[in-house]
């Protein structure tokens, strides 16, 4: 494949290719080559997974109640997603219903993985991206206050306080150890922001990092422990005793209270620190609107956080479900995850075998063959040593899924579009999104660019945050109510269940559109696949040589240097990848081949 | 240009007397005691920041986010202050060839001194290419990197046991890191993720006594890893009185009562978790209602369905013991648990058949 067009990008890799691996601040292991033009532009974009984990495989056979705790290692960032996912899946499988304050739980802890999962990215995966700490020593204090109190109520923001930070950063410079700020990117005139913003910013870096163990603390009340909680098939483990004797030892009025602590200071720490912070440093960079890849033509969202339980319906979900094709903003198409003809995955250009690789395979009936072939004209290198990859050939560990033919970005930005195009059902994210655009001056359009995903991801941290308070007040009205059930366990017991079921469950987990199917046969797990949301971002081509979202969204965006990739982290950053997630589990076809041989 | 720990400490502002407040809470989370506060904050006082190369291998990254979520000490005080975290891919800011060019340079200027800590492990299948790093395995990076480390954190189940990937049929043959690299001292700090105090603990304990703490038969800390969930359970007495939850969300689940017949895991699992407890000692699974599954243990994932009771395991020598005490005191409240218990005994029969079935099939 040399130059060719696809969804309106001019592919050229004619140009200097430079390689990044690793790309740091991410979960996983994630390689991208790109063709640079003579200006430094990149003409064509490659990205690639690197690792592979074959969780599918591993899951044959066993208990489908178990299956929640193998599936949610995929990932410990978006730690408890997938296991929701699975319980949902298995639950769907068995037409087991579970309580309300089950499913009112389960959505304070999924609100709460978003909340942390978007503040910890923003400020300790993504903000070096903007953000200059170097910069940050030469900032006035004084007026590094007069800014911090011109745009928060946020307490500490004395000059006294940032001089004090300053000082502590002059040393730790000084020290000549500078630990994982060392060999970066500092003084690249792609960074925009002024002293005193950089120093704001690199205050806020250290106060997140403390404040976000507090977040997840409610993980820990009902799931036990975070990372990994513990779920339930049927419900959620931990008990409701408010009344009674024993109290102590199930969630009482004192871990309800915990709780609200908690919520409160998550709001007040998203509106006060994060989205002021937010605002500021879209400010600077509200001329740099590069990195809108496929999000103004291919948008897919599977809907979350069910209002009332059982009820998946898209009018019943607080996070919008729907598809986007053609750029087509005015017709949102139904999205069916048992559809066959809706989802679907290739490995054309991925590291795995079908028998006919010109057709793609629904989930349900996935083949996940691995097939570890660095291969193709333009490929350098030897097969533990790779130089260049030939995106002609097979090139990730990543498939390329597809929703109807085609590829699709998912995450933050699509769900916060998706709300946005249904103001009735979704005020909240309307009004948000344009307060922040007309706060800067820009036309919706803007957020189709990296810019743009990373302000959807405030945004929808915002809206989290606010709904997190509601449900836990949802949570003490029904209790008041006098419902304390939290698990249903009519059909715990597996002679309960059908000889053959099958099912499909959905989040949308921080990164995106989460998908696992199950099928079970004779108690016991028969199949299981997951599409995750890295899986449908970090996607390689297709066979039609249609690219993915990482690589959409890096073509035509200059470099200030071409050997500091710091536009491309910033772009590939605004996605918040997780290639643990996204690179394929396998399938129970093909599988045996290694395994066995080398036990 | 080496400064000492408390030099550091110093300069970002803490004072003296929290200095010594913290070697104080330092040497009460190790079980020390008061008195040997005044050592460790000698040794803090005298001694240089050490230099910590913390690699990713097959991983979910639970490791790295437990470790950020320590209350004593403060993760950004252990990054800033107590140790030069010098590459780590999940938090560096630098990428691509600059962050190789970190690696390098740490390795040469630090050689035989830096503490190398490993996340994940190296999958050994096509020639280790399921695990890329850089263009090349992993494997190789790591078994470089150990080559003139100082000693090496096993952090969390992956680098220890293997964990989820290593799994049968175990596919890409994930392999504990123990089994790639030798001559080196390994310190094992098991658990899905372990413990974010512990894990600063073991860190600090190793900066402040300038060794390596004690380890046991199969590598882990004893001060953490010495005892048996089961042993320190608050719910304990219900266990020894017979009084356990029998379903979910029963009558017995919302009073606390022991997690033994739900598949709980504590009487044969070694960690922590019922001591220090979780994110800042706000619970732990018992505490949420969820029993034990026993993610410090070696294959963990390999022994059954987490909701078998642990007698239907048949490679513990305890589960007797256990069902023992368990039954005695049944047959003490009553004759109705009693019938109950019988009936157990029937389900564990039936239960190990299907357990061995699900073995064959891997």
């Amino acid at each position: 494949m040399g130059a060719y067009e696809t969804q309106g990008f001019k592919m050229d890799n004619s140009g200097k290719r430079v390689v990044v691996d690793p790309i740091c601040r991410i979960e996983g292991h994630l390689r991208v080559e790109v063709n640079l033009d003579k200006d430094n532009v990149i003409r064509n974009a490659v990205s690639t997974g690197t690792m592979w984990r074959g969780l599918e495989v591993i899951l044959k056979g066993r208990d489908p109640r178990d299956a929640w705790a193998f599936t949610e290692r995929i990932c410990g960032v978006c730690t408890g997603t997938h296991a929701l996912t699975s319980v949902r899946a298995v639950e769907d499988a068995l037409s087991i219903k579970i309580p309300e304050n089950a499913n009112t739980i389960r959505n304070l802890m999924q609100l709460n993985l978003h909340v942390h999962d978007h503040l910890v990215h923003f400020y300790h995966l993504h903000a070096l991206d903007w953000v200059d700490i170097v910069s940050a020593l030469k900032a006035d204090p004084k007026r590094t206050s007069e800014l911090a109190q011109s745009i928060s109520n946020w307490p500490l923001s004395s000059p006294g306080y940032f001089r004090d930070l300053q000082n502590r950063l002059k040393k730790f410079v000084d020290s000549g150890q500078l630990g994982p700020f060392a060999n970066a990117y500092w003084g690249n005139p792609a960074y925009k922001l002024p002293p005193e913003a950089n120093l704001m910013a690199t205050a806020h870096y250290l106060e997140a990092l403390d404040f976000q163990k507090e977040i997840v603390k409610i993980h820990t009340i009902f799931g036990g422990k975070n990372p990994h909680p513990n779920w339930l098939v049927g419900g959620v483990p931990c008990a409701i005793n408010v009344h009674d004797t024993g109290a102590v030892g199930a969630i009482n009025m004192e871990r309800l209270n915990l709780v609200k602590s908690i919520v409160d200071r998550a709001k007040e720490f998203v509106e006060q620190v994060y989205i002021p912070d937010l605002l500021t440093i879209a400010s600077f960079y509200k001329g740099w609107l590069y990195g809108g890849g496929l999000s103004s033509q291919a948008l897919l969202s599977y809907g979350d956080l069910p209002e009332r339980a059982n009820d998946y319906s898209p009018a019943n979900l607080m996070l919008p479900r729907g598809a986007i094709i053609g750029g087509k903003l005015d017709k949102i198409h139904e999205v069916d995850l048992k559809d066959p003809e809706q989802i679907q995955e290739f490995v054309n250009h991925s590291w795995y075998k079908y028998a006919d690789e010109s057709k793609g395979l629904h989930p349900f009936d996935g083949v996940t063959e691995p097939n570890y072939k660095p291969e193709g004209p333009n490929f350098k290198g030897t097969r533990t040593k790779i130089d260049n990859l030939d995106e002609s050939a097979k090139y990730s560990w990543i498939k390329a899924p597809r929703w109807r033919g085609n590829a699709m970005e998912v995450g933050c930005l699509s769900r916060m579009v998706l709300g946005y195009l249904q103001p009735k059902q979704f005020p909240f994210i309307k009004e948000t999104i344009d307060g922040v655009l007309k706060k800067l001056d820009v036309p919706v359009t803007a957020l189709f660019s990296t810019l743009g995903r990373t302000a959807a991801r405030g945004i929808e941290a915002l809206y989290c945050a606010d709904l997190q308070v509601k449900q836990l007040d949802k949570l003490i009205a029904n209790i008041k109510a006098g419902d304390s059930s939290t698990a249903n366990v009519e059909k715990w017991d597996p002679s309960t269940w059908p000889k053959e079921a099958k099912g499909a469950g959905f989040t949308e987990a921080p990164r995106g559109a989460l998908g696992h199917w199950i099928k079970i046969k004779d108690t016991k797990i028969d199949n299981y696949q997951c599409v995750v949301p890295t899986t449908w971002n970090g996607s390689p081509r297709d066979g039609k040589g249609q690219i993915g979202a990482y690589e959409a969204a890096l073509m035509n965006t200059p470099l200030a240097k071409a050997d500091e990739p710091l536009e491309i982290l910033r772009t590939l950053h605004s996605f918040d990848p997780c290639l643990a997630c996204s690179t394929h589990v396998m399938s129970p076809d093909g599988q045996e081949l290694t395994s066995v041989k080398v036990r | 240009m080496t400064e000492t720990f408390y030099d550091v400490l110093r300069r970002q502002g803490i004072s003296r007397r929290s200095f010594l407040k913290f070697c104080s809470l330092t040497a009460t989370s190790l079980g020390l005691g008061s008195a040997y506060a005044p050592k460790i904050a000698h040794a803090m006082e005298t001694k240089p920041r050490t230099p910590v190369i913390w690699l990713e291998g097959l991983e979910c990254t639970c490791c790295s986010e437990s470790f950020i979520r320590s209350a004593h000490p403060l993760t950004k005080d252990v990054v800033l202050s107590m140790l030069s975290l010098d590459y780590h891919v999940t938090l560096m800011a630098a990428a691509g060839h600059q962050a190789e060019k970190q690696l390098d340079e740490i390795k040469k200027k630090y050689k035989g001194n830096y503490i190398l800590a490993v996340e994940g492990n190296p999958p050994l299948n096509e020639d280790g290419m399921y695990c890329i790093e850089g263009g090349r395995p992993f494997v190789e990076i790591l078994k470089e990197t150990a080559a003139d480390a100082k000693a090496v954190i096993a952090w969390g189940a992956c680098a220890s046991w293997g964990c989820v990937q290593a799994a049968k049929p175990n596919p890409t043959r994930a392999t504990p890191i123990d089994k790639v690299i030798s001559g080196k001292p390994i310190i094992k700090v098991p658990g899905c993720p372990p413990i974010a105090e512990v894990m600063t603990a073991v860190v600090t304990y190793m900066l402040t006594f300038d060794r390596l703490p004690e380890l046991d038969r199969q590598g882990r800390p004893k001060m953490f890893y010495g005892q048996r969930i089961h042993d320190k359970c608050y719910r304990r007495p219900h266990f020894d009185a017979g009084q356990f939850v029998e379903q979910w969300d029963d009558d017995a689940a919302r009073k606390g009562y022991c997690l033994y017949k739900m598949g709980c895991k504590g009487p044969t699992t070694y960690n922590a978790c019922s001591t220090v407890r979780w994110n800042d000692g706000v619970s732990f699974p018992i505490q949420s209602g969820h029993g034990c599954i026993g993610c410090s243990e070696d294959g963990f994932w390999d022994k059954g369905s987490f909701y078998d009771r642990v007698t239907d395991i048949k490679q513990f020598g305890i589960e007797a013991n256990a069902d023992k005490v368990g039954g005695t005191a049944a047959a003490i409240a009553g004759a109705g648990v009693v019938a109950h218990a019988a009936l157990s005994a029937l389900k564990k029969a039936k239960k190990s058949d299907s357990a061995e079935k699900v073995t064959g099939d891997n």
